[in-house]
């Protein structure tokens, strides 16, 4: 086997240049967009969140550029230690965790950070089903036997994390674990049995879900029922976003927004924010990058040599896709109201932070693209 | 390598649905965006201009009302009121008992206070106290560094600088009931907004409420206001002009005020402008203003003297020999000759029934002009059988007794002329001679007002004219006021020669040795008035009574009093004013009564001397103007 052009014993300072500097630079051109939200959100101040938000960013680049010029060979090898810990921190939150808003998410660090160990689950999980389905060959997927570990694996965490309580999360994980079976191989009709399956038990599961997942739903359902409560949120949202019309009212003139109409302008609702000041010109406009971020994924995933960096690649894009996906349906009335942030874009440590380490491992597919990878880890 | 490879092709295949996939959903995203920001967005422009915009209503300026010279009787005065807001002070409870201090009255209502507190939003300002006198005002400011959250605000109330004179005609505001929420004016629900509850203030109250200005003002989530976006001023409220000169207004509720319970009506016998109408006891409407206290309320409605009654227009009284002047016009039109002669006992027999004259020796040898100056019962009762009451009757309504008229200020009555038909309507049976006899001299089934007295009075003596009497020269219109155009009475179809001859034996009622008034002549060298007395009573006098002799006034309780009755005119030559004058169980009309009227008169034509050219200066409608108010 001829190795050409194999990074495996490239130097650092070669990764550094094989990282993809335009990928960085769309990362942060988007990041930029949420700095200016933030300053607008704050009535034109930097403090109290785009001051915050810059720092975070700026320490998750430079973690960004860590992961992506570590050997994707290590990231391999301890794909199972990094999910086992970060299940540990789950286990750690159940008992030891704080309550914020009645659901169990947090760490707290000192008196300024809190972390939020499900968050990291979305990236370690692809990292470990990506490790799984590394050594497996196309015949073995087919056999249903194969599938029991990468199950467990998607189990575990989605019920840790549904005790906390946060469904949101738990289905986030869900559907990733889905996406990752999907691109491993999995045979379509098993899809169709398990969603059916999974169709017919809802009625079952409903009991199960606590009284504010129901009013969720339920409001989601029909958001004039109560303006007041959850369907409030959504009514406010779509009244700041349909008003911003085409053009938008302006930089920091969101008169929604500004009044305080709009709940965690922020947070959750910053697109909403975002479209009411830009207007149907600015919503696009950040879908269209978003886009644009996905297809780089998938050139990166595609042009991997290696089904570990394929995976985790694509994988990224999915949890990426999701965020962004999941988040502007939301606030548009279109699913339910999910506590899920706007990537790259809404204000959160955890969120920003998880992003920006799921574009290090992308960076990192694509910087050791050519990587041959045994089945067990080893360079080829 | 091979299995490898078909795990890169499924793997590419998928991640490329995947994307797809991704960009399909995306594209619904775009397509949602799409909906919302351009198919929906005017939709949703409005509801966030909804959202963020509150119309917030400005009271306008209440119209004044002024009297027909342009003297105001209803103004607008500033009230300085003290809020607090919570989110202000620093301790609530502690700045209350701070501001208790300062405020003369211990009149916080602190629970009420704190209770308002709790139910507003924090920023919201809390009235505290209202109606501050000047020196809490300024003890406030001089204080004001140590209340956070403390402030003074300035509104207008309606202010009666006459008090109870013109209580009755003028009216009083106060606030809105639940019945008053009937019109689409949304000024009604603005918490302490006043409307109008009675006289002009009531009439009037649309034109002179004026319309709702607004203030648009940007609020937020909470209801905090950021800024005013826009601002329309309202329609001051229009000033409306009465006919009432308030100086001889004055006059009179001084000069009724020396009696327990009466009412006057001064007027210009051509015109019909009302002058002067006066009932008393008056009441204060400026504390209905500021609300009157449940016990207050009902001492006002308790009080035997009816100070809550117009009785100017409202108080029905038998007219006495005040009515003779309808009866010997009737006489007259009915072709008694003016020297027809009665002898006067002292008494009349009508079948078994014997009436009296006032005079119990009798006057002797009595004509029309005699009869009316001695007041002689006697030749009225004769003269009444010969003409009957059915043209008695149409001679009073001619006269304008027994009807109401178009006066701008609710609750008149229409008094009751009596005839045969109404007593077979409204009694049943048929009428007796002796009902004749009884209504010739204003007793009886006979009722009419003071205002109706006056209109009397100024028909006979202002050359025949058909006048009614009004108190505004406006017309209501839709919702504004405009001029009524200058009245043109028609003739109310009294003879000129008969005329001729009651004016002169009213003439003589004062002017004369023997007249009945001849104490109350004018003092005056040049002018003299006319007019006519009245005594009615207030209950039958008995047989027993009248052998014992019959009890002075004096010595009787004051309920049982006669009335004391009195129309007059002035000058007697070239008749002007009319007064009519009732003073409730005040005794004799010749000597309570006539007094009282010879005032009224007496300034009246002062009054006109003094002002150059009368009414010429008064603008019929002024236009409205918002007047600074005075402090």
């Amino acid at each position: 086997m001829i190795r050409t052009r194999d990074s495996s014993d490239m130097g650092f300072a070669r990764k550094f240049w094989q990282v993809n500097w335009a990928l960085v630079l769309l990362i942060t051109a988007i990041a930029s967009i949420g700095f200016a939200m933030l300053y607008s959100a704050a009535n034109g101040n930097i403090s109290p969140w785009a001051s915050k938000q810059m720092v975070v960013f700026s320490a998750g680049l430079v973690m960004l550029l860590v992961i992506a010029v570590i050997d994707i060979r290590f990231w391999l090898r301890y794909a199972y230690v990094f999910y086992a810990l970060t299940l540990g921190l789950l286990v750690y939150v159940e008992f030891f965790g704080t309550e914020i808003n009645h659901a169990q998410r947090w760490i707290k660090i000192g008196q300024q950070f809190q972390l939020q160990p499900s968050e990291f689950m979305k990236i370690t999980l692809i990292m470990v089903l990506a490790r799984y389905f590394h050594r497996m060959n196309i015949e073995d997927i087919a056999r249903p036997h194969f599938l029991i570990v990468p199950l467990l694996l998607i189990a575990a965490p989605v019920l840790l994390i549904q005790r906390q309580p946060d469904l949101g999360t738990a289905l986030f994980l869900v559907i990733t674990g889905g996406a990752m079976f999907f691109l491993a191989g999995v045979r379509i009709w098993k899809f169709v049995v398990v969603l059916t399956a999974g169709a017919a038990a809802l009625p079952i599961a409903w009991p199960f879900l606590l009284d504010y997942q129901k009013d969720r739903i339920l409001t989601f359902l029909s958001s004039d029922v109560d303006p007041l409560k959850e369907g409030y949120h959504i009514m406010q949202s779509k009244i700041a976003l349909g008003s911003g019309g085409l053009f938008g009212r302006g930089f920091m003139e969101g008169t929604q927004s500004h009044l305080k109409f709009l709940p965690e302008r922020q947070t959750d609702f910053i697109f909403t924010m975002l479209a009411e000041e830009f207007g149907l010109v600015g919503g696009l406009g950040l879908l269209g990058l978003y886009a644009l971020l996905l297809l780089y994924g998938l050139s990166i995933a595609l042009r991997s040599q290696n089904q570990f960096g394929r995976l985790l690649a694509m994988g990224v894009v999915v949890v990426f896709f999701l965020y962004a996906f999941i988040n502007i349906a939301m606030v548009m009335g279109l699913i339910p109201v999910v506590g899920l942030p706007l990537p790259l874009i809404s204000f959160g440590g955890t969120a920003m932070i998880t992003v920006l380490a799921g574009f290090g491992f992308l960076i990192c597919v694509s910087v050791h693209r050519h990587v041959r990878v045994s089945r067990h880890g080893e360079g080829g | 390598m091979k299995p490898d490879k078909t795990r890169e092709k499924v793997f590419s295949r998928r991640a490329a649905i995947l994307l797809g996939g991704q960009m399909t959903l995306f594209a619904g995203l775009g397509a949602r965006m799409y909906y919302l920001q351009v198919l929906q967005a005017e939709h949703y422009r409005t509801l966030a201009e909804d959202n963020r915009i509150n119309l917030r209503l400005l009271a306008p300026p209440r119209g004044y009302i002024l009297d027909r010279f342009g003297e105001p009787i209803a103004i607008n005065v500033q009230n300085y009121r003290v809020v607090v807001i919570r989110e202000q002070a620093k301790e609530l409870p502690a700045t209350l008992a701070r501001l208790e201090e300062i405020l003369e009255t211990g009149s916080i209502d602190t629970l009420r206070v704190l209770r308002d507190a709790e139910r507003r939003r924090a920023f919201v300002p809390i009235t505290v106290a209202e109606n501050l006198s000047w020196g809490e005002v300024s003890r406030l400011e001089v204080n004001a560094p140590n209340l956070p959250g403390v402030q003074i605000e300035v509104g207008l109330s309606r202010f009666y600088p006459l008090g109870p004179s013109v209580a009755h005609v003028i009216g009083y505001v106060a606030a809105v009931s639940e019945k008053d929420l009937t019109g689409r004016d949304p000024l009604l629900e603005l918490p302490g907004f006043r409307i109008g509850k009675s006289g002009i203030e009531k009439r009037y109250d649309t034109a002179l409420r004026g319309k709702a200005g607004n203030s648009q003002v940007e609020v937020n989530a909470v209801g905090r206001v950021i800024r005013e976006l826009r601002r329309k001023e309202g329609e001051p409220g229009r000033e409306v002009s009465l006919t009432l000169d308030i100086g001889l207004q004055i006059v009179t509720a001084e000069r009724l005020a020396q009696e327990k319970s009466a009412a006057a009506v001064v007027m210009d016998a051509h015109r019909g402008d009302v002058l002067a109408m006066v009932s008393s006891p008056g009441f204060n409407p400026n504390a209905f203003n500021e609300g009157l206290s449940g016990d207050e309320w009902r001492g006002l409605l308790r009080d035997p003297h009816a100070p809550l009654i117009n009785k100017a227009i409202a108080g029905l009284y038998a007219p006495g020999s005040t009515f003779k002047i309808a009866v010997a016009l009737a006489a007259l039109e009915a072709g008694i000759p003016v020297g027809h002669n009665t002898y006067c006992r002292g008494y009349m027999t009508l079948g078994n029934r014997r009436f009296h004259c006032w005079k119990k020796h009798g006057h002797g040898r009595m004509a029309l002009v005699d009869a009316v100056r001695e007041s002689c019962d006697i030749w009225f009762y004769d003269v009444s059988l010969k003409i009957g009451i059915d043209k008695i009757a149409a001679m009073a309504r001619r006269l304008g007794l027994g009807s109401t008229y178009d006066i701008d200020i609710s609750g008149a009555k229409s008094g009751l002329i009596p005839t045969r038909d109404w007593k077979r309507a409204a009694i049943g049976s048929s009428w007796q001679k002796g009902e004749t006899v009884i209504a010739a001299i204003g007793q009886g089934y006979v009722l009419a007002t003071p205002l109706q007295l006056a209109v009397m009075t100024a028909r006979l003596v202002n050359g025949g004219f058909a006048v009614t009497p009004r108190l505004t020269r406006h017309r209501i219109e839709a919702d504004a006021i405009a001029p009524k155009p200058e009245p043109e009475f028609p003739l109310a179809g009294i003879l000129e020669s008969s005329r001729k001859i009651v004016i002169q034996a009213m003439d003589q009622v004062v002017n004369h040795a023997r007249g009945t008034a001849r104490r109350s002549r004018l003092k005056g060298p040049d002018v003299a008035m006319g007019g006519k007395t009245g005594t009615s009573q207030v209950r039958r006098i008995s047989m027993a009574e009248r052998e014992g002799g019959v009890r002075k006034n004096a010595e009787k309780p004051w309920r049982e009093r006669d009335h004391a009755l009195f129309v007059g005119f002035a000058p007697v030559d070239a008749p002007q004013y009319v007064a009519a004058v009732v003073v409730e169980h005040g005794g004799g009309g010749s000597k309570v009564a006539a007094p009282i009227a010879r005032d009224l008169l007496e300034h009246a034509l002062q009054r006109n001397s003094a002002r150059d050219g009368d009414t010429k200066d008064v603008a019929a409608i002024t236009a409205p103007t918002a007047r600074a108010p005075k402090p």
